[in-house]
């Protein structure tokens, strides 16, 4: 009897205390320093670049590290939710319906926008290729197939255009590039809001899938008559030939940093009410019209009084000298308008319901 | 009643019986964690989740058959590459060529299993891609393409290409246990047939068939490895969620479904259907390895000798 239970109990107990040094001792000292010199976020990987820019920049300039894992706009959220990290990061804001599932009020900072670029293989096209919503939202549904095609011919006049097949090629994961630009088919295109609608990936009715913007340029690169969609950022670094799109008021729009901007602008007024406003097909005149906005996610109401005095902070820089920055690495600054708006919202954060700054 | 000691026997035992009991504990973790992760989506599209083909995360619609079909055939294909040539080459470096020439090329083989699957991804991508767009895929349409497995646009990308990666990621595995196996069996059953008057393709033939179940275990183990990729096959694969029977087509696999949407899938319901594939990957790995086990016994007729050699 004895013999038998130790036989049976020695194995369990081994298994148990390797499983208890495979989980690992909790790290004691981490949280709780009142005057806070390290915060953690986790989220987005498209505005990445700039933000590890950002932290070493602040960190070299008060001292305050903040640690930042790319981990993609699904893990913050849920990081941030837990209660795990003290800011998220999303390339999407929050639906209505996702922030009331999170435990507090939860505040979007947009930082800088972002702009999709629609990069083609044409090499016998000798200006900018020109298009609509309609010919983008009519190649990818797979309903415009050759190059020749009258609706793409009557917005290029004067163009020799190829009778060649078209590959559209789209992001195979999940991204905040795919969510942009499919807000803006969303928003321009009535069959497309119903067939296939927006968000980080969807059910792609024609063309091909690369992973990442490397996946997606490569496949364009490769293949004559592809066309695919990448970041402005991506698009620019690599020099690929990119299209200009029509906008709201008519007017074909080269994809810069500038025309980003503008759309930004555009919609500024929007975005005074409601920062997670979509900024595509923005009525500005200058603007390129598939633009989007990343977002900074943190509480309203911060725990610790520290940290909740570092995040406010560092944000407050973000929209002063991060800003001035952001086009070092191909990122749109924001306009004026919007850098009011988060100011304006920064004033309310508050720790255990007394506001954070004073106001000044 | 004898004293309580804990001898060094005891001690042994339990630790061997602890390391067993912690491998068993962590596979009925992943279990119960996916399972539960899994909850949801289960609880929301039942059984239909095997058999619908929808993927659409802006309508909640989730299916898993696309992928499933994409994993099996993505495999089939990677086995059907690799086995011949995976097994012609053991062959041929335990029994026809001469032992230094055998090691150094073994060796040299065993190093491409060390190769990280990113670098095969790259690879299938940048080299690969380019070739069957323009070399093999045209002709495949032109000579075949009344046959529905080669209709189709040649787009370098899809079915074919993530078939090709994978038959050669898995032929090391093939060849270097197949190798071992071979040369565990005796040699006086060569020497046998040989006596008897056999030619030496025939001795070799014996050798062989001595070693089948080692063999087959060999192919298990690549099966196992082609059902699991997933960074090399997300790159060459084409990525979408049609099924369709032409080789040049693009598809998707289980684990590209995974690794593509599961950083940005934000709802807890997308999750728990991306986690329910990880549950069905991990189903349907169970059944083919245990219909490929069953294959093994009926092909050895219960031998197990040389099987636990591999």
């Amino acid at each position: 009897m004895n013999r038998k239970l130790k036989t049976l109990l020695l194995p369990a107990l081994a298994a148990a205390v390797m499983l208890a040094t495979l989980a690992g001792a909790p790290v004691p000292g981490v949280h709780a320093s009142p005057a806070a010199t390290n915060l953690t976020g986790a989220g987005a990987t498209f505005p990445y670049p700039l933000y590890s820019k950002w932290f070493d920049m602040y960190h070299q300039a008060t001292g305050i590290e903040i640690n930042y894992q790319s981990i993609g706009s699904g893990g913050g959220i849920q990081q941030l939710k837990n209660g795990t990290v003290d800011f998220g990061a999303s390339d999407a804001p929050l639906t209505d319906a996702k922030l009331k599932e999170m435990p507090r009020r939860v505040f979007h900072y947009p930082t800088v926008a972002g702009a999709v670029v629609l990069a083609y293989n044409l090499p016998s096209l000798k200006e900018p290729l020109h298009l609509t919503s309609d010919v983008v939202a009519g190649i990818y549904m797979g309903k415009i197939t050759t190059w020749n095609d009258k609706r793409i011919a009557a917005v290029n006049p004067g163009i020799e255009l190829p009778a060649a097949p078209i590959l559209p090629v789209h992001r195979s994961d999940g991204s905040g590039t795919s969510y942009i630009f499919t807000t803006y088919l969303s928003a321009v295109n009535g069959p497309w809001k119903e067939m296939v609608g927006a968000n980080t990936s969807v059910s792609w009715p024609a063309g091909i899938g690369g992973k990442g913007n490397e996946g997606v340029s490569g496949l364009v690169r490769q293949t004559q008559g592809a066309i695919g969609y990448v970041e402005l950022a991506y698009a620019k670094q690599n020099h690929l030939p990119v299209a200009h799109v029509r906008n709201r008021s008519g007017q074909f729009i080269e994809p810069t940093l500038a025309s980003t901007t503008a759309a930004a602008e555009g919609a500024s007024p929007l975005l005074a009410k409601d920062v997670r406003t979509p900024i595509v097909n923005s009525p500005a005149a200058a603007a390129y019209p598939i633009c989007g906005l990343t977002y900074i996610l943190i509480y309203q109401d911060q725990k610790d009084p520290g940290k909740g005095h570092a995040l406010a902070g560092f944000l407050r820089w973000a929209m002063q000298e991060g800003q001035e920055v952001a086009a070092t690495l191909d990122y749109a600054r924001l306009p004026q308008a919007v850098v009011k708006v988060n100011e304006g919202n920064l004033g309310k954060i508050t720790v255990a319901g007394k506001p954070l700054l004073a106001d000044r | 009643m004898r004293a309580v000691r804990i001898t060094a026997d005891g001690v042994y035992r339990a630790a061997l019986g602890g390391a067993a009991a912690l491998v068993f504990a962590v596979v009925a973790l992943i279990v119960y964690e996916t399972g539960r992760g899994a909850g949801l989506s289960i609880r929301t599209f039942g059984l239909g989740f095997l058999t619908s083909t929808a993927w659409d995360p802006v309508t909640e619609k989730f299916g898993a058959l696309p992928y499933i079909y994409g994993t099996l055939v993505s495999s089939a294909l990677a086995l059907l590459i690799a086995v011949p040539l995976g097994i012609g080459t053991a062959v041929y470096l335990a029994e026809i060529a001469h032992r230094r020439w055998g090691a150094i090329v073994s060796f040299v083989i065993e190093l491409l299993a060390a190769i990280p699957s990113i670098v095969y991804g790259v690879w299938g991508f940048f080299v690969l891609a380019p070739w069957l767009r323009n070399g093999l895929e045209p002709w495949m349409i032109q000579n075949f393409g009344f046959l529905p497995f080669f209709r189709g646009a040649p787009f370098g990308i899809g079915m074919l290409n993530a078939g090709i990666v994978l038959a050669i990621m898995v032929v090391p595995t093939i060849v270097s246990i197949s190798r071992e196996v071979l040369l565990a069996t005796p040699r006086s059953l060569r020497e046998a047939a040989l006596a008897l008057g056999a030619t030496r393709a025939e001795a070799i033939g014996v050798a062989v068939d001595a070693a089948r179940p080692g063999i087959l275990g060999a192919v298990i183990l690549a099966l196992g490895r082609a059902l699991g990729e997933t960074m090399a096959v997300t790159m060459v694969i084409g990525n979408t969620n049609r099924i369709s029977l032409s080789l040049l087509d693009p598809g998707a696999t289980m684990s590209s479904i995974i690794a593509n949407e599961f950083t940005e899938a934000t709802s807890p319901l997308y999750v728990s259907a991306l986690i329910e594939i990880a549950l069905v990957l991990f189903a349907v790995t169970i059944v083919v390895n245990g219909l490929a086990r069953l294959l093994v016994l009926w092909a050895t007729g219960g031998r197990r000798a040389v099987a636990a050699a591999a």
